[in-house]
């Protein structure tokens, strides 16, 4: 038998990384969010309904109207996508636990797949309670570093002109993350080509719909290629 | 609540219901062991880096490049998050360290 404490401790220990990760990120957030006029209130019930770092940046920009619910589902839609890989690795074991386990799903973020994944848990501690614990506590970090920058961006006695970069940044870093994880950078490259001149044809308010479209259609197109260029790729190393 | 909180509140419910719809699909879809259709895998795994590069550009749609200071500042601060994440791949220094230094450029220098 193991006590709640012992299932918590390792919890702890492994989502440490996350824990900087997400506070830091989170109080970007909050910060941003207080800058477009939505207080902590707001930080507090964004992390806690739509829990998702990159998607919570775009909201932001969402948040004032102006764009289209067509355009603004498929651009949801179209950056979390890799979700759907994310729960494939994970339907039984989610399954097995029962209520828990919709927590489960609501809650499978980019880092906390990486943990789930990458844990070795001692057989010793319940699997299922080290899943739940390791959730609850990513997102409790998420939540406190959003509600925190909330607050502290009410308040912030410097000149706070171009934090707004950090969304940028976040981006490019996750771009590059991919840049590497994939042999083939056509998807990549499209994504420029079609942001791009999507940006100089519709101009800035109109043109992520067409811009996401065209890179979905020439990704169908060249689908074959990719994947062959992929899988030589790896047969080379 | 007086609408002009109604309609972000209805945007961050979109938003969340949708994300939720992403990560429950898997579920609902081949919960019963079904096989994922070619076309749907294909997408989830080549669409993500043609979306993050349009995000970036989403940031910077609003950049002027014709005018002063023609997206400097934006361009030296991406080159400096790329540079600090090939370099050290830590996910903290990249942001923080691009951020600073683009906070640095438009508030003293540009």
């Amino acid at each position: 038998m193991t006590t709640k404490k012992e299932i918590l401790k390792y919890a702890f220990i492994q989502t440490l990384p996350v824990l900087f990760g997400y506070v830091f990120m989170g109080i970007a957030f909050g910060i941003l969010l207080e800058e477009a006029g939505y207080n902590f209130v707001w930080a507090l019930f964004i992390s806690l309904t739509v829990y998702s770092g990159s998607m919570q940046f775009v909201l932001i920009g969402l948040l004032g109207g102006g764009m289209g619910i067509i355009s603004m589902i498929i651009l949801t839609l179209s950056v979390q996508c890799r979700h759907i890989f994310y729960g494939l690795s994970f339907i039984e074991k989610f399954k097995a636990m029962g209520k828990r386990g919709w927590y489960m799903v609501f809650s499978l973020t980019d880092e906390t797949y990486s943990l789930l994944c990458g844990m070795k848990i001692p057989e010793e501690l319940n699997k299922k309670k080290v899943f739940f614990a390791v959730a609850v506590l990513d997102q409790s970090y998420w939540v406190l570093g959003c509600t925190i920058g909330g607050i502290l961006g009410s308040f912030i006695g410097f000149d706070t002109t171009g934090i707004d970069f950090a969304m940028t940044a976040l981006f490019v870093v996750i771009f590059i993350e991919q840049w590497y994880s994939f042999p083939s950078h056509i998807p990549a490259i499209i994504g420029i080509c079609c942001g791009t001149a999507a940006l100089i044809i519709f101009g800035a308010n109109a043109f992520i719909l067409p811009a996401l479209i065209a890179s979905v259609c020439l990704l169908l197109l060249l689908k074959n290629t990719i994947v062959k260029q992929d899988d030589c790729q790896e047969a080379c190393e | 609540m007086s609408s002009s909180l109604f309609t972000p509140f209805l945007i961050t419910l979109l938003v969340a219901g949708l994300t939720f719809l992403t990560r429950f699909l898997p579920f609902a879809l081949f919960g019963g062991g079904k096989k994922v259709p070619a076309i749907i895998q294909a997408l989830g795994e080549l669409l993500p880096p043609a979306v993050m590069a349009i995000l970036v550009v989403y940031c910077l749609r609003n950049v002027s490049i014709m005018t002063a200071p023609h997206g400097l500042p934006e361009f030296i601060a991406i080159g400096i998050v790329a540079i600090l994440h090939i370099w050290k791949r830590n996910n903290l220094l990249s942001i923080g360290g691009g951020t600073v230094i683009y906070m640095v450029l438009v508030q003293m220098i540009f």
